[in-house]
């Protein structure tokens, strides 16, 4: 049984991106290792042989004719975005 | 007979004698939801004025050219985007969302004439079996508004059972159509992957997900599968096969039919109640000249950790695209850019969306990724293969859908694995990609219990057959939860 410690979680969090408190980080830990305990039933099995499935539908790089299709209008994908200026999205400022 | 009672055939056919009108079904439909819906929970944004104006327009329309759901109302899960309606797959992070598109099978309910009059609530994300998931409220089950409707199309399925809409569309990654259908006693399909259009359904874990119909009645649904479905261009993972009109399959004749009855879906942990409704439905399937024998699906009991290590590492990927930059919720709080990234996401998603989030990445991280993901593939296979193996000698297979009727609302949202284990006999179904219904089988203390009804890759039309064939010898889809006595017609 793999045991799942708070450093572990505070680890995958942060390749997640998302924020953790340490408290968070121990409830999560707790319940993390109960679902990947659970999970190392698979290791019963012996799938050495056994082909891996991506997908269940026997479809293999489906391709479109190589031409150029006009997008959305750029006013309308701007319709969600909390601030914009000139076409461009406003992000704050991520250099000093 | 009430109007929330009727089929789209009964609906149609007052609407072709002209003695009800598009708006006046329209309307009708909005004051039984706002008197419902505050206690159901079932519904989000509602489209009341563009729907009100649509339906006016389409009362002018030529009675000749009408499809059969022509003029129908229908509620959309919240995870299929919606041109200029409020979309936001409950979650926080999309609050306030108005998608600038429509997803394929929105065009489609368009093109059939239906009239869409809202989104319904389900689990953040579809990451649930409770609709406890939600950001914005906790759908209540029309049966009994202490336990829960299922999830995670909870709002899909309470809406068609408290009769504020005769049509919902739902989606279904693990079970989260046919669980909801059961708990709440209408019926729920899960088409065939590939069978409908992805695009426009905010992904979850794109290997699984497919879209489909619930409804009161297997022909309703039956119907509303006909117009959602066919091949998409702009969907590269839709299959390109004939679409049949799945109608035109519902026969009433079973004769000969083959049953594989699996005994892993009558095991621990499935109570007595179901195993008794399957038991009763096999006898009335055999009265109509149906066989049945026990089978094995020999990998069943590894389906619950396959699902929830692909499923939780497609959802890691795909829910990488919310950061708060181009849509949805931006955090206040940020110093540097990761700061922001960081902070707008776990501000905006809850906690079973980052339990998932975290396990997926886990699971693709490397030193771990062929311990689970890629033997959590391997596995997938042989789970496929049992069912390709079952469907050599059979034409459909029988089980519960649930291992037991609706819980209460926070009986068990602290415990993940126990919540999990809720889709234990739907899970098998996804990861094969094969179509399943759920349709009302009998009561359990006044709640629900579903018939789960799996058919061979396409061959919704055996399932469909087979679903209605049960329902005409049956009566449970007539019996409506006994709370709206007197509500709004």
């Amino acid at each position: 049984m793999a045991k799942m410690t708070k450093e572990e979680v505070i680890e995958v969090a942060h390749l997640a991106r998302l924020a953790i408190t340490d408290e968070e980080a121990v409830h999560f830990a707790d319940q993390l290792e109960a679902i990947t305990n659970a999970m190392e039933l698979l290791n019963e099995l012996d799938t050495e042989n056994v082909e891996p499935t991506t997908h269940v539908l026997p479809l293999v790089n489906v391709m479109r004719e190589d031409k150029s299709i006009e997008g959305l209008p750029r006013e309308t994908v701007m319709k969600n975005v909390k601030e914009h200026e000139g076409g461009q999205v406003r992000v704050p400022t991520i250099l000093d | 007979m009430k109007l929330a009672d009727k089929t789209a055939n009964e609906l149609q056919e007052l609407l072709h004698s002209k003695e009800l009108s598009i708006a006046d079904l329209t309307e009708a439909t909005f004051k039984r939801i706002k008197e419902l819906d505050p206690k159901v929970d079932a519904f989000l944004a509602l489209n009341e004025e563009q729907a009100t104006k649509q339906a006016a327009e389409m009362d002018q329309a030529d009675t000749g050219e009408r499809s059969p759901l022509f003029g129908l109302p229908i509620g959309v899960k919240d995870n299929i985007v919606t041109e200029g309606l409020e979309t936001t797959a409950s979650s926080l992070i999309l609050k306030g969302f108005n998608p600038i598109y429509n997803a394929t099978v929105v065009d489609k309910l368009r093109a059939a004439g239906m009239v869409i009059v809202g989104k319904l609530n389900m689990d953040e994300f579809a990451m649930g079996s409770s609709n406890e998931n939600s950001y914005y409220k906790n759908t209540k089950n029309p049966w009994n508004l202490e336990t829960v409707p299922g999830g995670s199309s909870g709002g899909s399925a309470a809406a068609v059972a408290a009769g504020e809409v005769p049509f919902t569309l739902g989606s279904d990654t693990g079970g989260s159509i046919r669980q909801p259908a059961a708990f709440c006693g209408v019926v729920g399909m899960k088409p065939t992957y590939g069978r409908v259009s992805r695009f426009g359904l905010i992904a979850y874990a794109s290997s699984f997900d497919q879209i489909g119909p619930i409804t009161r009645t297997v022909k309703d649904n039956a119907l509303l599968l006909n117009a959602i479905s066919g091949h998409d261009e702009k969907d590269s993972t839709s299959a390109n096969v004939e679409v049949p009109d799945f109608t035109a399959a519902l026969t009433g004749d079973i004769q000969g039919l083959r049953i594989g009855v699996p005994k892993e879906y009558f095991a621990e942990g499935v109570s007595e109640a179901s195993k008794q409704a399957v038991k009763d439905a096999l006898k009335v399937l055999e009265e109509q000249g149906a066989t049945w024998e026990e089978i094995s699906l020999p990998h069943s009991k590894y389906a619950l950790s396959t699902y929830y290590i692909l499923a939780s590492s497609e959802a890691s990927s795909n829910l990488s695209r919310f950061d708060g930059i181009r849509y949805g919720y931006r955090t206040e709080k940020a110093g540097s850019l990761l700061e922001f990234y960081m902070n707008t996401r776990s501000e905006g998603f809850g906690d079973e969306v980052k339990r998932r989030i975290m396990l997926g990445t886990y699971a693709l991280s490397s030193g771990y990724y062929d311990a689970y993901y890629k033997k959590a593939q391997k596995v997938r296979t042989l789970i496929k293969q049992d069912f390709d193996k079952a469907f050599e000698n059979f034409d459909v297979i029988v089980g519960p859908t649930t291992p037991t009727p609706a819980f209460k609302i926070g009986e068990i949202i602290d415990d993940p694995l126990t919540m999990y284990a809720n889709d234990i006999l739907t899970i098998p179904v996804n990861l094969a990609g094969v179509p399943a219904i759920s349709v009302p089988c009998g009561f359990d203390n006044g709640l629900p219990l579903g018939l789960q009804i799996i058919g061979n890759y396409f061959d919704e039309e055996t399932v469909y057959r087979v679903a209605d064939a049960y329902e005409q010898a049956t009566g449970f889809h007539k019996e409506t939860p006994q709370t709206w006595e007197g509500a709004a017609q």
